[in-house]
């Protein structure tokens, strides 16, 4: 079970109304490489992965659902209040129709979220490596963000977060060493 | 520096587990794990067709894969 601590993991502060930029966030809210999408691969491995790395990946995953929410939390500022005419020009009329002003899990093309963009494979080495490779996409991800974003506040909250993806990302390496390591051989067959 | 093809661990068993538990459980840890840039002039196969049914031309490279339960 969890407890839940009402505040974010770390504060998000936007300065202006932008509507585009929030269809650009919303890729690391639904889509493949987004939080949702690690918070959700991380809980579920965990069951069939070697004692050892239990603990990481539940802890990772549950802050993965902590950085959901600043995201959540960024996307909701960006467009809180903006009407109808603001949200068509930022290209959002299709979201607008379809959902009013409320959040998705979609990516920034409107696609919906999908298992698919997640694996439980059952052997560790080819889950762990797959945890991987989705730090590290999701690091990419927010640098194209920051690139395409002018809002400095908003920017201070983003290098945040992927600074915590290289963390993420050195923890899972780590734990391929533990994977590695020739310890708890078996003796007797 | 030689590794073993496989690791071994043992799960947390509860008093509830309703299947039968298995107490040891495995998983492949192959050796491009621990390879890192192939040394040059690794050992070969001695003869083409060794290397040709192991699907590699390098020993050391070689991942034996036994069906589950099989193993020895």
């Amino acid at each position: 079970m969890w407890y839940y601590e009402k505040k974010l993991q770390y504060p998000v502060k936007v300065r202006e109304c932008n509507p585009r930029l929030a269809k650009y966030l919303i890729e690391q809210y639904g889509g493949a490489d987004g939080e949702l999408s690690a918070a959700l691969r991380y809980l579920n491995q965990r069951y069939t992965i070697p004692g050892k790395v239990i603990g990481l990946l539940n802890d990772i995953g549950t802050e993965e659902f902590a950085h959901l929410e600043m995201i959540a939390t960024m996307v909701y500022k960006l467009t809180k209040d903006a009407s109808p005419e603001q949200l068509k020009e930022a290209g959002l009329a299709p979201h607008y129709v379809n959902h009013d002003g409320a959040l998705f899990y979609h990516n920034s093309a409107g696609n919906p979220w999908t298992a698919e963009y997640i694996q439980a494979k059952g052997d560790p080495i080819a889950d762990i490596y797959e945890d991987i490779a989705a730090e590290e996409k999701a690091r990419a991800t927010y640098q194209w963000i920051i690139n395409v974003s002018d809002d400095p506040e908003l920017n201070d909250s983003l290098r945040f977060l992927r600074e915590r993806e290289i963390v993420h990302s050195q923890r899972f390496r780590e734990a391929v060493e533990i994977l590695k390591e020739e310890r708890d051989k078996k003796t007797i067959f | 520096m030689s590794h073993t093809n496989k690791k071994y661990w043992y799960p947390y068993v509860s008093p509830y587990d309703p299947c039968k538990p298995i107490t040891v459980k495995s998983y492949p840890t192959p050796p491009q794990l621990y390879m890192g840039f192939q040394p040059p002039n690794l050992a070969q196969f001695e003869t083409p067709k060794q290397a040709l049914f192991h699907g590699t031309l390098w020993p050391a490279l070689y991942s034996k894969y036994d069906k589950r339960g099989d193993e020895t």
